[in-house]
């Protein structure tokens, strides 16, 4: 097609969606041995075709675009295709999905060991990644859409998963409502691209744009301003994310997968990928930096008084998505990418080792009654160890370059600007301190519960933790700045897709289309770069921000354990806001959820449904029985009055026979 | 010098009428197939009428089917008439209304 030997990239979500089928269909029939083999087989063969794509992917000719056989959507105006992209931020993606994926996969087999629905879990974890496979290798928002869509489905059922526990049941729908009102957005953005570029195609969508200098804002600020919708619902940002820290009802697998590593990314993934569109649009840019560093900061202040280990690690999830939406809004892409790669490693193993201690504690989730398992718990502990140092962003672990690069991109973007860095920079100090409070609480003083027995876990959950546990830390060395002594090259590998050379896009549309071909004229702006010195500056001042928070912790939590209560004492207000997490979900329910309810109970079940629906069926049925009646006397059973009107009948055709021919003469 | 066809088709609608109104006035089960009779006979009137006009023998073909179907008719009817005033010890068609007893 433009050179490239046949990827078979259409394998990469095929696969799990085998093992998906297999599982899903037969496998309740399977031991768990096999069910584990077809989900691990099925979950390794992308991993392995993707790195195999990896080592060769500097020889392919790029975009490369792969397009199944048959037209997928084909009407008078509109046509849209199953296509698949490779390009350097897909593969990103893929490496992500795959690996981590994978990794979890691995881990779940330790941590769903006694768990009843064992296969369905299985089933449930390869639908996911067929689902976000298509997202991110999708070449057009409508098969993104899809992706998109199937990876909520796959969200929904997990965070569901034990569909005994109502608190898990409400949470799943929950998850799947709010999801909804974002994809409501995006939607309505993918119609308004159709009604202006006739076409979903990413490449054909951006090439129009490139080749427009003049459009700028209009309805490109609404399409742009309905993606974010869409973003804000699948990334948990404000106004949509109260899902999330109830989406940790589901399995700790899940949370790492899904609502830490992989899925939640997506918005963020969306936001880059459509980035020609939100590059003439400042004002939709200007939105999504003030709702990531809105998102950020409010995150980490709730985060910092939990008590549940999960719901910290959730509202830290929150508030990194936060960071990234941050760097979009700053149009600093592939910083938003760097942190996305960086918070899959740490994040992902924050879950996975905050899993393998409530796995030692039997399922104890309340970080107040942990403490001291340091020791009996060792590697969870350096694991997680090393996942805390790198969210927190001390250097050199693989949190401190993606933040540092967020932060400073924020600090010279028109779009973002100096406030919004100093809400970063805030939240910094403020994800320290809450992520040395779990450590300190966690892992050091003395234990709290007396009856509980910490056993290391088995070694099918330690291998993924100590897999990432190294990416977490070195993870981030692919993208040191040169201010610090590093290439970027994380940066120069995104190039080409965040700042295309004309060239870029034409590929695609050299494609399928005929006709004068002008050169694309980039549109990106150069993006300010300030001097290497003003850089180190910034990356001091964040790390002397992220040692007062462990400073902070370190106080609070281990050196004068009575001052945290006493400080509580202190700010009553406050710490009661925090812990009810601004009343946040009390607000949504007074001003939201009751009104709908009240107006769906009685406006639309009580008047539209049961009045005029129901009331239209009554009356048709009514009115026939009415008429059933009348007429039913006709049949009397009486033989003489079948013959009467018998006769009358013949003789009213005779006499009209008669008059009518009469009449005709 | 021929009776014109009008006379005969006129006492054929008076007899089927006649048939008619016994038919649907009477009670007696024994009435009313009589009547029944009447408005057979009063049909093949017309068709005797009509073959000697048209001199044509299909209209007199047709009386005879209907005077032997008549004639079947009457045999069953009749023995359906004994056994219902066996059973019934009345032949009053108002109390007869039901199949069952």
């Amino acid at each position: 097609m433009n050179g490239n030997p046949s990827l078979h990239l259409w394998l990469i979500p095929l696969l799990p969606f085998i093992g998906f089928l297999l599982n899903g269909l037969l496998g309740r029939f399977l031991s768990k041995a096999l069910v584990s083999t077809i989900a691990l087989l099925f979950t390794a063969a992308p991993l392995a075709l993707v790195v195999g794509i990896a080592f060769r992917f500097s020889s392919l000719t790029l975009p490369h675009f792969e397009q199944l056989a048959f037209p997928w959507i084909e009407t008078s105006t509109f046509r849209d295709d199953v296509v698949f992209l490779l390009d350097p931020l897909t593969l990103v993606m893929l490496l992500i999905v795959t690996g981590v994926g994978f990794l979890i996969h691995i881990y779940s087999v330790g941590y769903m060991a006694h768990e009843e629905g064992y296969w369905r879990f299985f089933a449930y974890l390869n639908l996911f990644m067929f689902f976000m496979l298509t997202l991110v290798l999708a070449e057009n928002f409508l098969l993104m859409f899809v992706g998109w869509e199937g990876v909520g489905l796959a969200s929904y059922l997990l965070v569901g998963f034990y569909y005994l526990k109502d608190s898990a049941v409400d949470a799943g729908k929950k998850a799947f409502i709010l999801n909804r009102i974002g994809d409501f957005g995006f939607l309505l953005a993918m119609f308004l691209m159709i009604a202006h570029f006739g076409t979903l195609s990413f490449s054909h969508v951006f090439f129009t744009i490139a080749q427009h200098p003049e459009m700028q804002g209009g309805f490109l600020t609404a399409i742009a301003l309905l993606l974010v919708l869409g973003a804000t619902g699948k990334s948990a940002q404000i106004p949509l994310y109260v899902w999330l820290p109830d989406a940790m009802e589901g399995p700790t697998p899940v949370s790492a997968l899904i609502h830490a590593a992989t899925m939640v990314t997506a918005g963020v993934y969306m936001i880059v990928r459509s980035h020609a569109l939100f590059d003439r649009s400042p004002f939709a840019l200007g939105v999504v930096a003030v709702i990531g560093a809105a998102t950020a900061l409010f995150a980490a202040t709730v985060g910092m008084v939990q008590t549940d280990i999960k719901r910290v690690l959730a509202y830290s999830t929150i508030s990194q998505l936060g960071y990234m939406f941050l760097a979009c809004g700053a149009a600093a892409y592939s910083a938003a990418i760097f942190h996305l790669v960086t918070h899959a490693f740490f994040k992902g193993l924050l879950f996975l080792a905050a899993g393998a201690v409530i796995h030692s504690l039997g399922g104890q989730q309340d970080m107040r009654a942990m403490g001291g398992l340091r020791k009996s718990v060792p590697i969870t502990f350096w694991t997680m160890s090393a996942g805390v140092f790198a969210i927190s962003g001390i250097p050199p672990f693989s949190g401190f370059f993606s933040k540092d690069a967020i932060l400073y991109a924020a600090f010279l973007s028109p779009t973002a600007g100096p406030i919004v860095w100093f809400v970063g920079l805030v939240t910094v100090l403020l994800t320290a301190f809450y992520m040395f409070r779990l450590w300190y609480l966690t892992f050091f003083g003395e234990i709290r519960t007396h009856d509980a027995h910490p056993h290391e876990s088995p070694w099918s959950m330690l291998t993924p933790l100590i897999l990432l546990a190294v990416l977490a830390v070195a993870g981030g060395w692919i993208g040191i700045p040169k201010a610090l002594g590093g290439g970027d090259q994380f940066a120069h590998f995104l190039d080409p897709v965040i700042n295309p050379a004309p060239s870029y896009e034409q590929t695609r549309i050299a494609m399928d289309e005929q006709g004068v071909q002008r050169a694309a004229t980039s549109s990106t702006q150069q993006e300010p770069r300030g001097t290497d010195s003003q850089e180190r500056l910034f990356s001091l001042v964040s790390v002397i921000m992220a040692g007062i928070g462990w400073f902070f912790a370190d106080l609070l939590y281990r050196r004068k354990p009575g001052l945290a209560d006493q400080l509580v004492e202190r700010v009553q207000g406050l710490y009661s806001l925090l812990v009810h997490k601004y009343w946040i979900d009390q607000i949504y329910t007074a001003l939201i959820v009751t009104p709908l309810l009240f107006v769906t109970r009685y406006l639309l079940w009580g008047v539209g449904d049961r009045g005029l629906v129901d009331g239209g069926g009554s009356l048709a049925a009514g009115g026939v029985r009415g008429v059933g009646a009348l007429v039913q006397r006709v049949q009397s059973g009486n033989i003489r009055s079948y013959a009467g009107w018998l006769a009358i009948g013949a003789a009213a055709l005779l006499l009209i026979t008669y008059f009518g021919f009469s009449m005709q003469l | 010098m021929a009776i014109p066809i009008a006379y005969y088709l006129v006492l054929s609608a008076i007899l089927f009428s006649i048939g008619v109104g016994a038919f649907l006035i009477k009670r007696n089960i024994i009435t009313i197939f009589m009547s029944i009779e009447l408005m057979l006979n009063a049909v093949n009137l017309t068709f005797v009428a009509f073959a000697y006009q048209w001199h044509r023998v299909q209209g007199q073909i047709f009386v005879f089917f209907v005077m032997v179907v008549a004639a079947a008719e009457a045999a069953v009817g009749l023995a359906i008439i004994i056994a219902i005033f066996r059973s019934r010890s009345t032949l009053n068609v108002d109390q007869v209304n039901l199949m069952k007893l």
